[in-house]
């Protein structure tokens, strides 16, 4: 049966098109990957699924009967669900209190706490989504949120769930459950849909993938039927090069050299320990681990944006372990920040003004703004990294996800740096740009320079690093120069990885 | 070709409306705010047309109302600014009102003990002296935010009370006039702005509020630390991660608003009072959030809601005369002005239809 059929669906934003007559059909008890670059429009043709926005024209049937779904109430009503990619979860109030908001059960008009804790339960237990029941949101992991989401989604009996990009966040063992968790739904009978650009994913779980590319429908597919490399072709609409080439460089002197670095939190817990790090000219250092392992304290360390509590961090000879930010970058330091939009980019300004952010004393006069020079740097650092825009004064915000993050990487690698931070540099970003991206990555390897990449994304790390350190819960874990993914994977997690844990992992991540 | 073109038209309006867009939606709420008045005197049993019409005319019917419209626009002017320009990098000064009074005082204070000094040198003199005192009362908040977080809306409040009480305290104590009153001594003539229209006390004050909207203006278009303050007001960590010292920039602002609002009581003093009174301020530091709201935070806004602010004050008091309606009116037109303001997805909904 189909139970969502959507109808040549157009939907507009001003001159932007952003679903140009969508035509796609949902099988009942499916897996479906809705697959596309940033930009595609999958969110958007979600959104207009779930009454968010209402479409310019066409008409979506639900259970084959044609249906106006006008605000998301209207959609939860006709059983659709949908978890969106930053949760929408009340910090304060526990898992119970989050899963039940707006459909509590009552009793004499009061909230009848024993009954949702039952319902929730019961629920968790159905589909084996293990939660904590009475445990505030903001003392859970983050693939407990998610859980928590679809578990909120459950019980008001969405029959359709939509993922947005589910993934991003998760580490990948999450990952891995989160899968688990969805095979149980799909075999509950549930329909899914499941937004994402990471092909990987799409090839691993879905039953049918639909590829989207700029507000178009390319092609529906059985994913049994299709490669990694045709959903990339089609999603980007050229070749892409899944893996870089890269060539073997002569390392020079050290540029970045960390040691012994600790940083003590409020609460006397410790954040990072004995963090030694070192990076030579000409050196990728890959930092793996997943978020929230002390990532963020360090770049924030790093940067100088916190004080760290010993060590020492020294920069192409001279000690910074106190100098403010701006001498730092004075001194050849880059950053790409691990969240763009919010500490790298003012969403408000226009593309010069971020493209200046940072580097703005260069382009000033006796306290003036020089204007003209900073717009013909601007069209410089636009044409060379590819970001693409309508003028040099529309606001970052028009931009594509992707666009904004070559806008930061051209800012940060156009100031001719010593030693590069790059934290995160492709997260939430499509295929096309991620290959961009890392080929400037390995550019500036090539030019001498010393790169820190901290990621998540098992693939980078191992195509881009020379040498890969692990990080878990604030310790340096290991450090080797070639490792394979499944070994990576488990050290990320915190395992000791021996050789019989790894051989059996590998098995598994084969087999699914 | 016809439906192209009609899109293209449609085009060219989308991208002037864009343009214009917060002109737009702050004439939409002004108008809305008046067709609500207008319904509020109709309801209260006055004439509506002859409300409107008394409150026009004694705002800018005949060139004295009009100096005297002006002559209250001055000082929301300033405070307007100083509003707007700690809103730039991120902070909300509600402490216009006492940096003003300490900038009145202390311009009083120094006009008499250097009235030895040329006119040239004395009044661009005591004008900085007052910026200072204000600046110094806006340094306050502003350190403290940096320090310690204290939050600037409490603190500035309470600024304000101290400002207005301690300038009191020295008056009574030190520099009292002799009488009834409590005021200082009549400044020296020198220290006196010039009368642009005789027997008007619209002085050249006003000159010297657009010279300051111009010079902030450019402030914050083109130089590199006006540039910095707003960074860290639109966005503090992308600020720090830039290596912007995002603390200096917050009390750097607080001074810069602290000077202009202090510019306020300056220009009280020299042109229209001659003299510091105790509580000389019918809450001009407070009008100027308003001002600064309905001015979008933009240095040209805000001369526009000032003025607008000084037609109703100065026009309020007419149409209370002549039309027998009472001033409180005034006060419910201004505070819908803002609440429409603060309400912008409703006038976009109205607009779209």
């Amino acid at each position: 049966m189909n139970i969502i059929e959507f109808k040549s669906i157009i939907k507009k934003f001003g001159d932007f098109i952003a679903n140009d007559k969508i035509d796609l059909i949902i099988k009942k008890g499916e897996i479906h990957c809705l697959l596309g670059e940033n930009g595609a429009g999958k969110t958007t043709l979600m959104n207009i699924l779930f009454g968010l926005y209402k479409p310019e024209e066409g008409k979506i049937f639900l259970r084959e009967k044609p249906c106006k779904i006008n605000n998301p109430h209207k959609a939860i009503e006709l059983g659709l669900g949908m978890i969106h990619q930053h949760f929408m979860l009340i910090d304060r109030l526990t898992t119970t209190e989050n899963i039940i908001v707006g459909e509590e059960p009552l009793k004499n008009g009061l909230v009848d706490m024993k009954k949702a804790r039952e319902q929730v339960k019961q629920i968790s237990d159905n589909y084996h989504l293990a939660i904590k029941i009475d445990e505030k949101i903001e003392n859970i992991s983050v693939g407990e949120q998610q859980r928590v989401e679809i578990l909120k989604v459950l019980f008001r009996k969405a029959e359709i769930l939509i993922f947005d990009e589910p993934t991003a966040v998760l580490t990948p063992q999450e990952v891995n459950n989160l899968f688990t968790t969805l095979r149980e739904l799909k075999a509950g009978g549930k329909t899914i849909i499941f937004i994402t650009h990471k092909l990987e994913e799409t090839m691993n779980i879905s039953d049918r993938v639909t590829v989207l590319r700029k507000g178009k429908v390319i092609s529906t597919v059985n994913t049994c039927d299709t490669s990694p490399k045709k959903l990339a072709r089609m999603m980007v609409g050229r070749e892409v090069l899944l893996n870089v080439n890269k060539e073997k460089g002569d390392l020079g002197d050290k540029v970045l050299e960390v040691k012994d670095l600790s940083l003590i939190g409020k609460h006397k817990n410790i954040i990072l320990k004995n963090i030694n790090i070192s990076i030579r000219k000409g050196e990728i250092v890959g930092l793996a681990g997943v978020s929230g392992n002390g990532q963020l304290e360090l770049e924030e360390c790093l940067t100088g944006l916190r004080k760290v509590t010993s060590g020492k961090i020294i920069l192409g000879g001279d000690e910074i372990t106190h100098t403010p930010t701006r001498i730092r970058r004075k001194k050849g330091f880059s950053h790409i920040p691990s969240d763009c939009l919010k500490r790298g980019l003012v969403s408000t300004y226009d593309l010069t003004k971020n493209i200046i952010l940072g580097n703005q004393d260069s382009f000033t006069k006796n306290g003036f703004l020089q204007q003209n020079d900073i717009n013909e740097y601007c069209k410089e650092v636009i044409e060379k990294f590819d970001v693409r825009c309508q003028s040099l004064n529309e606001s970052v915000n028009n931009l594509s996800g992707g666009n904004q993050q070559k806008l930061v990487i051209g800012r940060e690698l156009s100031t001719n740096p010593k030693f590069i931070l790059a934290a995160q540099p492709t997260r939430g970003v499509d295929v096309g740009a991620i290959e961009f991206i890392h080929n400037n990555i390995l550019k500036m390897r090539k030019q001498k320079k010393a790169i820190l990449l901290i990621s998540a994304e098992l693939e980078e790390l191992l195509s881009l690093a020379d040498r890969i350190l692990v990080i878990y819960e604030g310790k340096i874990v290991s450090e080797k120069n070639n490792y394979t993914k499944e070994e990576l994977g488990l050290l990320m997690a915190g395992k000791k990885a021996s050789d019989e844990e790894i051989l059996e992992t590998g098995n598994r991540i084969r087999n699914d | 070709m016809k439906r192209f073109w009609k899109q293209g038209i449609e085009f060219e309006m989308i991208k002037i409306f864009k343009k214009y867009e917060n002109s737009i939606y702050s004439f939409t709420a002004i108008l809305l705010a008046f067709l609500v008045g207008s319904i509020l005197i109709h309801l209260s049993g006055f004439s509506v047309i002859k409300a409107y019409s008394a409150l026009f005319d004694g705002a800018f019917g005949n060139v004295f109302n009009l100096t005297q419209t002006l002559m209250n626009t001055i000082p929301l002017i300033f405070t307007g600014l100083a509003v707007a320009i700690g809103f730039k990098s991120g902070l909300f000064n509600i402490g216009g009102e006492g940096q003003m009074y300490l900038g009145a005082f202390a311009t009083a204070i120094a006009t008499i003990y250097l009235s030895f000094l040329p006119v040239y040198i004395l009044i661009p003199l005591v004008l900085i002296i007052g910026g200072l005192a204000g600046s110094a009362w806006g340094f306050v908040p502003g350190y403290l935010k940096a320090k310690t977080g204290a939050h600037e809306v409490v603190t500035t409040i309470m600024m304000n009370y101290i400002g207005i009480l301690i300038t009191s305290y020295l008056l009574l104590k030190y520099f009292k006039e002799e009488g009834p009153i409590p005021q200082t001594a009549l400044i020296p003539e020198s220290a006196r702005l010039p009368e642009l229209v005789e027997y008007s006390r619209l002085t050249w004050a006003i000159f010297i509020a657009v010279f300051v909207i111009i010079i902030i203006d450019i402030f914050f278009k083109r130089t590199e630390l006006g540039y910095k303050i707003q960074t860290v007001g639109e966005n503090r960590s992308a600020a720090e991660y830039a290596g912007i010292n995002s603390n200096k920039m917050m009390v750097l602002s607080m001074m810069i608003s602290g000077f202009v609002a202090g510019l306020a009581g300056s220009t009280i003093v020299m042109g229209v009072l001659h003299r510091f009174i105790t509580n000389f301020s019918p809450g001009y530091g407070f009008t100027g959030i308003a001002v600064a709201v309905l001015g979008k935070n933009k240095p040209w806004g805000v001369l526009f809601a000032a003025i607008l602010f000084g037609a109703l004050q100065t026009g309020g008091i007419t149409m209370q005369l002549f039309a027998k309606i009472p001033m409180d009116l005034i006060v419910i037109i201004q505070g819908l002005v803002i609440l429409f303001v603060a309400a912008p997805i409703l006038i976009k909904k109205l607009l779209r239809k």
